[in-house]
């Protein structure tokens, strides 16, 4: 199968650090970084599993952490202590998580001001959308995987094996959540997995979740932290539609 | 001019005004009005739709003065006018606080702190005018070096640039806390 989505990932590198410095519920000035570089790595190789176009800012960073893990395994020798290789070699990682959590924290202090046409509205026409019933969050792409994890776990693990020619295409499991949230306006994460058979089945259903994310046809939600994930048609899913060649969505397109 | 009548007309003005208002312009219209007579006036109005607990509010924002509807009433207000508007997601809110905080910085310098490229969401705030390019940074290549606009005051209800919330300390940062179930089927551990 040749689809490749490119999923426009907000979340960097810094911020899949943050995520798993906080799982393993360790302080961020002594990161532990054997364990958040395995785990780091495991992340991209899941990531390109799912031929998630993994940006070149993962792979830098990477390479990051395998350096800070080596030197911390050199041993420090009184006469090599100058100034370069005297300081913790994850003393620069660590002042760059800080500064990114600083704006993180910054921004979700803006975002919780009285918001024009979110909270409070003028009579002008406002000069910038922003809202959606404030009780929903977007969730991030690893609480995303975290999810598809779950559902891939649920299928019965004797499967038998047995050969047969799967015939799924994206663009029909497209054509399938699309005629449910016309049907439904709202769907559950979960529930689009209910009657897959195979793992194969189920990455293509969760790729033509995400292509319909990108042409933004979809918009998903949990309600609350930890809550169902919600998969909603976006305000312009026609439109979206629209603009979108069904027959090539399952290749790669440029410009879109 | 009577002080009750003075009133009356800048909360006409204000009905009609498209955009806060501010105290220069006002003052304009009202000729021989003086600026602290002025404030005076709008501090009284501005407490008086506080105090009646009307379903309108007198604010100082972006420079100006604006009515604005009260918060409690968002939910029927959204309704009434119907439609959802576009949502702001946590990049273009992570890149429009650096942008604000850090002004003026060009697109490298907001890279660096992201940790990711942020040309889609520079776009983003230019279209939304939530962020113009203020000059050109003397450094190879003249990058463009942007700031917050007007429109970024308005949307966050903010008087000037001054009034941002304080920056934390960086000994005052710690992590929040990831929300459970999210948590609790690790998807790394597979295999």
């Amino acid at each position: 199968m040749s689809t490749k989505v490119q999923l426009e990932i907000f979340e960097g590198p810094l911020d899949l650090l943050l995520h798993l410095i906080k799982k393993n519920e360790v302080s961020i000035t002594d990161i532990p970084i054997a364990t958040i570089t395995e785990q780091y790595l495991a992340t991209l190789d899941l990531m390109q599993t799912l031929s998630l176009d993994v940006a070149g800012e993962f792979l830098v960073m990477a390479a990051t952490l395998i350096h800070i893990k080596s030197r911390m395994l050199l041993p420090v020798g009184d006469d090599e202590v100058d100034e370069e290789e005297g300081v913790d070699p994850r003393e620069e990682l660590v002042r760059r998580l800080l500064e990114y959590q600083r704006y993180k924290d910054a921004a979700a202090e803006l975002d919780q001001r009285e918001l024009l046409t979110r909270d409070v509205f003028a009579r002008a026409p406002a000069p910038v959308a922003e809202a959606g019933p404030r009780e929903f969050r977007e969730i991030s792409v690893f609480e995303l995987l975290g999810a598809l994890k779950r559902v891939i776990d649920r299928l019965p693990k004797d499967i038998v094996h047995e050969v047969t020619l799967e015939k799924i295409t994206m663009r029909e499991k497209m054509t399938l959540l699309l005629d449910r949230l016309r049907a439904q306006s709202r769907v559950v994460f979960e529930s689009l997995f209910a009657e897959v058979k195979s793992r194969m089945e189920i990455v293509v259903t969760f790729l033509a979740m995400l292509e319909l994310v990108k042409v933004r046809a979809i918009r998903i939600f949990q309600d609350e932290p930890g809550g169902e994930i919600v998969i909603e048609a976006a305000a312009g899913m026609e439109e979206a539609l629209e603009r979108v060649v069904f027959d090539e969505a399952g290749e790669k397109q440029d410009g879109a | 001019m009577e002080r009750e009548e003075l009133k009356s007309i800048v909360e006409s003005l204000l009905f009609v005004a498209d955009g806060p208002q501010s105290l220069q312009r006002l003052g304009e219209v009202l000729d021989g009005v003086d600026r602290q007579n002025l404030q005076g006036i709008l501090t009284e109005l501005q407490q008086e739709y506080e105090n009646q607990s009307r379903g309108i509010r007198l604010v100082e924002v972006a420079g100006g003065y604006q009515l604005r509807t009260a918060k409690a009433n968002a939910d029927w207000v959204k309704k009434f006018l119907g439609g959802r508007p576009a949502r702001m997601g946590k990049a273009t809110l992570e890149t429009l606080a650096i942008v604000a905080y850090r002004q003026p910085i060009t697109k490298a310098e907001v890279e660096a702190i992201r940790g990711v490229d942020v040309d889609g969401v520079i776009t983003t705030l230019l279209e939304r005018n939530l962020i113009r390019a203020v000059a050109r940074k003397d450094v190879p290549g003249r990058p463009f070096l942007y700031g917050t606009t007007p429109e970024f005051l308005q949307l966050f209800n903010l008087k000037d640039l001054s009034h941002l919330p304080t920056l934390k300390e960086m000994d005052e940062i710690s992590l929040p806390e990831i929300p459970g179930e999210a948590l609790s089927t690790d998807y790394l551990e597979e295999n």
